[in-house]
């Protein structure tokens, strides 16, 4: 085994502020390519949804783009893109994202934009009609009419939790989307988009002291509005393993997941963060436990895959949540007899410990998945602004390779005790159109 | 809504495109090595490409899958182990052209990289144990890309752009798979995987004439000739009816269009990405707009020139709702039509250009994006200035060059369709519309 390789740390600038009104600001310089990343993101997600009104937040996010105070419908796109800029947003369990990549001479136009539709986003009738159809057709093309379709994230859990915040469908029926009306939408807005409730970040190649100026000048005119009281979305952990399965038409092989409950990733970053280790000393890669003894020796599976957070999002999650195993088997495969033999490799490990270079090379490769994210400009300002929003501590990117890099085999251990089958929630695929 | 009124800001000019400092070496075995320097983060991207036109396809498939599963002297569990141990992990892939190695590492473990990637190209073993393994794995992967209606939509306009050109299959069957033994990926291997015509990329915190030295230290011991993979030019597209693929209990419908297209180095290149833009080449198309943000038929629909070593073609894709796909299809030919026809306006013709040029300056700031262009370039046989000189043709292209690029590639009548969905169901609404043969199974 070569000698224990050292894993680097970036070293971004992070600056942060608040805007008289309530906008909290995180800005993080970097000269060297002339892009800037622009990320707005709002303390509100599927979790907070009102009963009724599955895939609400989803929807919402979409209608964000809808035009606003200053603009149009297609306005938002087409200065984003004209000025050679690409665009997204995301609703995941705790927090929506909105975000641009611009070359830099955009900075201005990215931040007049955002601004523009944290003041009010146009909410009519027309609009909403027309994405509640571009939605369905997203849950056509990403679930119903593919195989697999919202596994495990849409799947699992309802079988893991017992609280509408937690279990229900992030997606949303088709029949609670048809019903929202401009109301609702309005209510949300007023309720969960406050700029009090919002973090701007911005990434890439500018002037720390012009940023600040342009965005006092397009943000500090917001209208202040308070955050809503955060509810706290805890329940109970599971007091016995939870098994379901349901059958998917389309399906040609069985898959199986699997969901343990992890430490508070907030308020217990330090019990969490071993958790985000193990699953990668479980599942990443050929040399990793549990691809070496499912895929490689019993070939009872095809691939298996492991992480934390239901949207894969580790780092920008709240309580409660999961460290997720999730297979795909072949024909004929026993999801019960996988879920056996992770069992037995989990009680191995316990028993055992790690093998020499196991953990340090588990690392190495952490680390490195780490430096390609922040190379991107959005792969700064999007995990900063969150991190701002949910911890107060955007700096945290910084420190994730150390902190990474400082876990203990004494602690994976620990964590792979508690993955007991007593306290898992697992769904299993039955393929429906099996050959 | 509060009425304050704001005017959007000026964008301020790009300034002008600078490349990064890189080093070009070709190797006494016929590898080329292209360094590149972008030192944001330490790491390194690893990109390389070995022409590997007209192999036979399914050995090809499974070579690229069981690639990494053992040495001579080293275990499919002893070569990830290693690489990891470095922070680094690589994996194989094939398309019609060529089997492309792509991965990443600390800048620091580059040596021990490659090392290992040497290792692999010389010395790959086929074991027979692991091959079995991945064939299987192969085997199941394709019976679910067989469900996914992207693939089959995929297959299916393969096969009716290109007949019995190589390019019409580029999955193989699952008995196919299953008949090849590992005795055939070692003869596919010492035949094929080879140097001569290889390019290597390497790009990220290195000092690119060391990187070179230390590819030529670590992979001069990979030699020999390849076998000829030379394929031929693309047939011209034959327009015809519609091709209907049936999907029972779809409940979207899939629909495809291929149009013909330019190679890179075409003069008239620039002009026909800035037509394809404005019609469906990015969000804010004509496209986009219509059947998405005005109708609602859709989640997304994407057109894109997609190049191959031997022939280019305009591909547009868009899932509508299986009761509006006829409205779907009826929607797209007029936007085809109207750019074929009209010249696009000023404004629409400048924003598509800016996003254009943008979008080329985005795709070069990260090391993944700069190693993903320079190696593409490299199996075309251009280098990074490419970007100056496409930027320069994008930025000088006028309406009426875009126009006549549009009139003679993008008119409707030049195109092949094929639509994948519930024919029951959809193949009334299409008929009223053009032509339609439905697909023999």
């Amino acid at each position: 085994m070569a000698s224990r390789i050292q894993i680097p740390a970036t070293k971004y600038p992070v600056e942060r502020f608040t805007l008289a009104n309530g906008l909290r600001v995180v800005l993080s310089p970097d000269r060297s390519a002339p892009v800037v990343g622009v990320a707005v993101v709002y303390d509100v997600g599927i979790r907070s949804e009102p009963e009724g009104r599955t895939g609400f937040a989803h929807l919402f996010e979409h209608l964000m783009f809808q035009g606003s105070a200053n603009l149009e419908k297609l306005a938002h796109f087409r200065h984003v893109q004209g000025a050679g800029g690409s665009f997204n947003g995301s609703t995941h369990l705790d927090y929506t994202d909105y975000f641009e990549v611009l070359p830099s001479g955009a900075l201005e136009r990215a931040l007049f934009l955002e601004a523009d539709r944290m003041r009010g986003p146009r909410l009519t009738e027309e609009n909403l009609r027309n994405q509640v159809d571009v939605v369905k057709e997203e849950i056509r093309v990403n679930v119903l009419n593919r195989p697999y379709g919202g596994f495990p994230w849409l799947r699992l859990p309802p079988v893991m939790f017992r609280t509408f915040p937690n279990a229900h469908d992030g997606y949303g029926s088709f029949a609670d989307l048809e019903s929202a009306t401009v109301e609702d939408a309005q209510g949300f807005f007023d309720r969960y988009y406050a700029c009090g409730n919002a973090v701007l970040s911005v990434a890439g190649d500018f002037d720390v002291a012009e940023a600040t100026a342009l965005i006092e000048r397009h943000f500090g005119d917001v209208p202040a509005r308070p955050a809503p009281v955060l509810p706290d979305f805890a329940e109970p952990d599971l007091d016995g393993e939870r098994r379901e399965s349901y059958t998917d038409r389309i399906a040609p092989l069985p898959a199986v997941a699997a969901g343990y409950r992890v430490p508070d990733p907030i308020a217990a970053f330090d019990a969490y963060l071993p958790f985000a280790v193990l699953a990668e000393v479980l599942t990443d890669g050929d040399a990793a436990r549990l691809v070496e003894r499912l895929v490689q020796r019993d070939r009872s599976v095809t691939n298996i895959g492991g992480y934390l957070g239901f949207m894969g999002d580790e780092y920008q999650v709240r309580n409660p949540t999961a460290l997720l195993l999730q297979a795909h088997m072949p024909p004929g495969g026993d999801a019960g007899k996988v879920l056996r033999t992770v069992d037995e490799e989990l009680d191995r490990l316990v028993a055992d410990g790690l093998k020499p270079g196991e953990l340090e090379r588990t690392q190495a490769r952490m680390g490195a998945r780490l430096l390609q994210g922040t190379d991107e400009v959005l792969g700064r300002a999007l995990p900063m602004a969150v991190l701002e929003l949910q911890r107060g501590r955007p700096q945290l990117l910084n420190e994730l390779p150390k902190l990474i890099s400082e876990v203990t085999a004494e602690q994976i251990v620990a964590a792979a005790a508690t993955l007991r089958p007593e306290r898992r929630a697992a769904v299993e695929v039955i393929p429906g159109a099996a050959a | 809504m509060t009425s304050v009124t704001k005017a959007l800001p000026d964008l301020i000019p790009d300034a002008e495109l600078t490349l990064p400092p890189q080093a070009e070496r070709k190797l006494p075995t016929g590898l080329t090595v292209i360094a590149i320097r972008r030192a944001a983060v330490p790491l390194v991207e690893v990109r390389l490409r070995i022409p590997f036109g007209r192999a036979p396809l399914a050995p090809a498939t499974l070579l690229s899958q069981a690639l990494f599963t053992g040495t001579g002297t080293m275990s499919m569990l002893d070569i990830a182990a290693e690489l990891q141990a470095v922070g680094g992990g690589l994996a194989a892939g094939l398309d019609p052209d060529r089997l492309q190695i792509s991965g990443n590492a600390l800048a620091g473990g580059l040596g021990r990289t490659l090392e290992i990637l040497a290792a692999v190209l010389t010395d790959a073993a086929y074991p027979g144990e692991e091959v079995v393994t991945e064939r299987e794995r192969l085997v199941d992967h394709i019976q679910v890309a067989l469900s996914q209606p992207s693939h089959l939509a995929r297959v299916a306009l393969l096969k009716r752009m290109y007949g019995s050109h190589p390019y019409a299959v580029q999955t193989p069957e699952p008995d196919e798979v299953r008949a090849v033994e590992p005795e055939a990926l070692r003869r596919l291997h010492a035949d094929r995987v080879r140097p001569d015509g290889a390019t290597l990329v390497l790009v990220g915190d290195i000092d690119p004439e060391q990187a070179i030295d230390l590819a030529e230290k670590m992979l001069g011991g990979w030699t020999g000739a390849a076998g000829d993979g030379v394929v031929p030019p693309t047939p011209a597209l034959r327009p015809g009816p519609l091709l209907l693929v049936d999907r029972p209990g779809s409940v979207q419908s899939s629909l495809r269009i291929a149009l013909p297209a330019l190679t890179r180095t075409d003069p008239d290149y620039a002009a026909l990405t800035l037509a394809n833009m404005v019609f469906g080449g990015y969000f804010s198309s004509r496209w986009v707009e219509n059947i998405r943000e005005d109708k609602g038929y859709t989640y997304g629909s994407h057109s894109v020139i997609e190049h191959f070593v031997a022939g280019s073609a305009l591909l547009a894709a868009a899932d509508v709702a299986t009761e509006v796909t006829g409205p779907s299809l009826l929607e797209t030919t007029y936007e085809l039509g109207r750019i074929a026809s009209l010249p696009p306006g000023e404004e629409e013709l400048e924003q598509a250009r800016r996003y254009a040029l943008g979008t080329l300056r985005l795709g070069m700031s990260t090391q993944a994006g700069l190693a993903g262009l320079a190696s593409v370039y490299a199996g075309f046989g251009l280098r990074l200035d490419y970007l100056r000189e496409h930027s320069a043709a994008l930025a000088a292209a006028t309406a009426e060059q875009v126009a006549a690029a549009a009139a003679r590639y993008l008119a409707p009548s030049r195109g092949v369709t094929v639509v994948l969905g519930d024919a029951e169901k959809v193949e009334p609404q299409l008929a009223a519309l053009t032509a339609v043969e439905r697909s023999a199974q």
